[in-house]
């Protein structure tokens, strides 16, 4: 690849670590402020289709094999119905989070913590595999 | 705008313009104090969606093929009917922030001071789409995963049809 647009990259790695805490930020801190698993799973995704936008297909797939994008999609569902299933196993309804932790105010915490950590993983891992999807053809 | 997406015939400007109205949406957001769907909208709409509509022009063509020209007497009718009847539909709605209107005398009062309480999170959005609604976010994750391995099928599924 050619070496062009050179501010263009440095800002872009500048600002990739931010845009990741970021999103991180909204993931973990959805629970006091606006935000939640969708919205992180797309600022997320948007880091690492800028970062393919700008340096190539191919650096982007260095940094985050598609075999990882395709395991976070599977993962983030699996957790969110495992936390369901769990709930089920110890003696609540499906998704109740009461019986996860000591009391039923922890035990929600947790739940929800869980559960929007899942929704944020399928969510960043859809949005990455579709882009490397799309960005694998050829024009036909 | 959205009469200028409609006549433009390049699609490279209308991905554009598109990718523009969905940010201004997102700041119609912000205003409108949604902080969390501003967020979306504008790395969806604005970001994820226009570079996915931006491959997809560059796989296809960008041009749009030219379409019977005269007007469209039926769909036209259907839509000014459709139209007619949901704007018949909203008379009998309740005035805009109505306190006695159904929607604030379901269980909103209920999720909107008990929420905070038994889940021991401030923000009401996330109780109820995590904890009260946790079925239907399932629903929604389930909705998002299948959709990506749709795609992943049918464009995997077209690659080894031409041999490469």
């Amino acid at each position: 690849m050619v070496r062009r647009h050179f501010v263009l990259r440095v800002i872009a790695k500048l600002l990739m670590p931010f845009i990741l805490l970021f999103a991180l930020y909204v993931q973990f801190h959805g629970d006091f402020g606006p935000g939640g698993g969708f919205q992180a799973g797309v600022i997320f995704g948007a880091a690492f289709i800028t970062y393919a936008l700008i340096y190539g297909i191919d650096a982007a797939r260095q940094v985050m094999p598609e075999w990882v994008t395709r395991w976070l999609m599977a993962l983030g569902l699996l957790l969110y119905v495992g936390v369901g299933y769990f709930g089920l196993f110890l003696g609540g309804k499906f998704l109740d989070y009461n019986v996860l932790a000591q009391d039923s105010v922890h035990g929600q915490h947790l739940g929800i913590l869980l559960v929007e950590f899942g929704v944020g993983t399928t969510v960043a891992g859809t949005m990455v595999t579709l882009f490397f999807t799309f960005a694998a053809r050829k024009k036909f | 705008m959205a009469i200028g997406i409609l006549r433009i015939h390049n699609l490279f400007a209308v991905v554009m313009l598109s990718g523009i109205y969905s940010l201004i949406s997102a700041a119609l957001f912000v205003t409108l104090d949604a902080v969390d769907v501003a967020f979306t909208e504008a790395a969806v709409g604005g970001g994820i969606a226009t570079v996915l509509m931006l491959g997809t022009l560059a796989l296809t063509v960008d041009t749009e093929k030219a379409g019977p020209g005269n007007l469209q007497i039926l769909p036209l009718a259907v839509v000014v009917a459709t139209g007619a009847i949901l704007i018949y539909g909203t008379l009998d709605m309740p005035a805009f922030g109505d306190p006695a209107a159904p929607a604030h005398q379901h269980v909103a009062p209920l999720y909107l001071e008990q929420g905070p309480i038994v889940t021991g999170i401030p923000n009401v959005v996330t109780s109820v789409l995590a904890s009260y609604r946790s079925f239907d976010t399932m629903g929604e994750l389930a909705v998002i995963f299948t959709a990506g391995i749709g795609v992943m099928v049918i464009l995997a599924a077209t690659r080894r049809d031409r041999g490469d």
